[in-house]
């Protein structure tokens, strides 16, 4: 298979104050394939999901050595835009977290600071982006509610409606199902694939089968290291670690 | 002791802690207004004009000043300061502030502004001694309700590519605008009820007021006047009649502030 590099990180290390929480990480993420990170509670996984929209630099006291290359650039290099580089990599986070605003003024708040102002454009911008995450049938009657109003499920479509909207090309997904019910689920899971027509998408998550019905890829850590890297298809069925598949067969986590 | 029994007196305990705190407020709105609400007329509303006029600008001018500047200290309090010790330290240099008495803060813009500025006794003096004294409540109100904005809603908005600004003015005032409302609320009832600060540094001069910089009597200074100093038989009867007025104003100045900002946050 030989599909396009889309992020590569090389000898990518994570620094809390004095904890390391991620060691020597080299990956890489190909274009429009689903890229699945597993592993136990604490490990790093989200920790590396969030180096690659750069919201650990959020934290305080929060150190990165290392690269991160995303097309070519260098994104913890020098001159690179914050806003241009966010606008490019969407995220979702395990909570759904819509605005205390409108369905349409959730979608259409990206595009708008972003600089589009023309009230046809939001409207074309906002249904296609509902559209796309499979929820605009269900909220297309009333646009102007409140997004709080929506169920869980239907908040975390209209959340990856959102990040859709600023027309990114790589998605994070941070466990974007673990609040939700499972038929819920099943329809973020449909998404998914659905987007990764489109998108690069790397996803969180804590659910192996989940990991195991909708990535093309997957990487094992533990403890801030990728103990293992590989197809999910050779991940799951024969993994070369024998910790991968300690963890694969839920001896451990 | 069973824990049916217990939970009977606490149950008990919590509904007469709440009856009490409802009929004192009852109690005192009920007498101010049984003695007052006759006093009121067309003659005696003329009689307090300038009162109500000097209170309305005493309340406008201090919170034009004061508001802006301690919403602006709690963003940068709670959303861009990084040392948490400097914020503890500032933390308590204004919950100080919020303790001392308001006839210090009198003392204080007495000495300052009306002396030392050269502004006289004036509605500007007081204003902006009131606006000291309220300070740490705007600040400390508007920091809690910063604090209730979910930081899931920051991290929504930055990972869209939104600026720091953007994400303060487009998510997470809006967010908090509630929490801001109650704390310009609470600081209008201070500045209303305030005597000894505005006595000191507005004065007491009984005519319309031809701006700021000239020297008034507020409604709660004209009630202190009254019941202390005034002779005749009908001073009381005034006096609740003043009462009653500052209870309408504060009422309805609570009433415009949210309708102003009605079906906000729901």
């Amino acid at each position: 298979m030989d599909s396009i590099t889309k992020i590569k990180t090389e000898n990518l290390e994570l620094f809390y104050g004095e904890v390391q929480a991620l060691k020597n990480i080299n990956l890489d993420i190909k274009e429009k394939e689903v890229t699945a990170l597993i592993g136990p509670s604490g490990c790093g996984k989200s920790t590396f999901l969030k180096t690659i929209n750069r919201m650990n630099d959020l934290i305080v006291g929060c150190k990165i050595n290392g690269k991160v290359i995303f097309d070519d650039i260098d994104i913890y290099g020098q001159d690179i835009d914050i806003i241009t580089l966010r606008k490019k990599i969407g995220m979702v986070f395990q909570k759904p977290n819509p605005f205390k605003m409108s369905i349409y003024d959730n979608i259409a708040y990206g595009p708008r600071i972003h600089g589009v102002k023309k009230k046809s454009s939001l409207d074309e911008i906002v249904e296609k982006s509902l559209r796309k995450a499979f929820i605009w049938d269900e909220v297309k009657d009333r646009l102007k509610t409140n997004a709080l109003s929506l169920s869980g499920g239907q908040q975390q479509r209209l959340c990856i409606a959102r990040a859709l909207a600023v027309d990114p090309e790589v998605v994070l997904m941070d466990e974007p199902t673990s609040a939700l019910d499972p038929i819920s689920t099943l329809k973020i899971e449909d998404l998914i694939s659905e987007l990764k027509k489109n998108y690069t998408i790397i996803i969180v998550t804590h659910n192996m089968q989940q990991g195991a019905r909708i990535s093309d890829r997957t990487a094992f850590f533990l403890s801030g290291e990728v103990i293992e890297y590989d197809l999910t298809d050779t991940i799951f069925t024969n993994p070369k670690n024998p910790k991968t598949e300690e963890y694969i067969t839920g001896r451990f986590g | 002791m069973s824990t049916k029994v217990k939970d009977t007196i606490l149950s008990l305990l919590v509904y007469l802690s709440s009856f009490l705190t409802i009929c004192s407020l009852v109690a005192i709105l009920g007498y101010i207004l049984w003695n007052g609400l006759g006093a009121l007329n067309f003659n005696f509303f003329m009689e307090l004009a300038p009162s109500i006029i000097t209170t309305l600008l005493v309340i406008f001018v201090s919170i034009l000043i004061s508001v802006p500047i301690g919403i602006c200290a709690a963003i940068y309090l709670h959303e861009y300061a990084k040392n948490k010790r400097v914020v503890e330290l500032i933390n308590f240099a204004i919950d100080s502030l919020a303790g001392i008495p308001s006839i210090l803060y009198g003392l204080f813009g007495l000495v300052f502004f009306v002396i030392t500025m050269k502004l006289n006794w004036s509605i500007l003096a007081g204003s902006l001694t009131l606006g000291i004294m309220i300070l740490p409540t705007i600040i400390r109100v508007t920091q809690e309700s910063l604090k209730m904005v979910p930081d899931s809603f920051r991290e929504g908005s930055f990972a869209l590519g939104a600026s720091k600004v953007t994400t303060l003015l487009k998510i997470i005032i809006p967010a908090a605008i509630r929490g801001i409302i109650t704390a310009v609320i609470l600081s209008i009832g201070r500045i209303v009820g305030e005597t000894a600060a505005v006595f000191l540094t507005v004065g007491t001069v009984d005519k319309v007021p031809d701006g700021v910089m000239s020297s008034g009597r507020t409604l709660s200074v004209h009630f202190y006047l009254l019941v202390k100093e005034a002779i005749g038989p009908d001073a009381f009867n005034q006096a609740f009649g003043t009462a009653t007025l500052l209870i309408i104003i504060v009422l309805m100045i609570v009433l415009f502030t949210q309708f102003l900002f009605r079906g906000r946050n729901d």
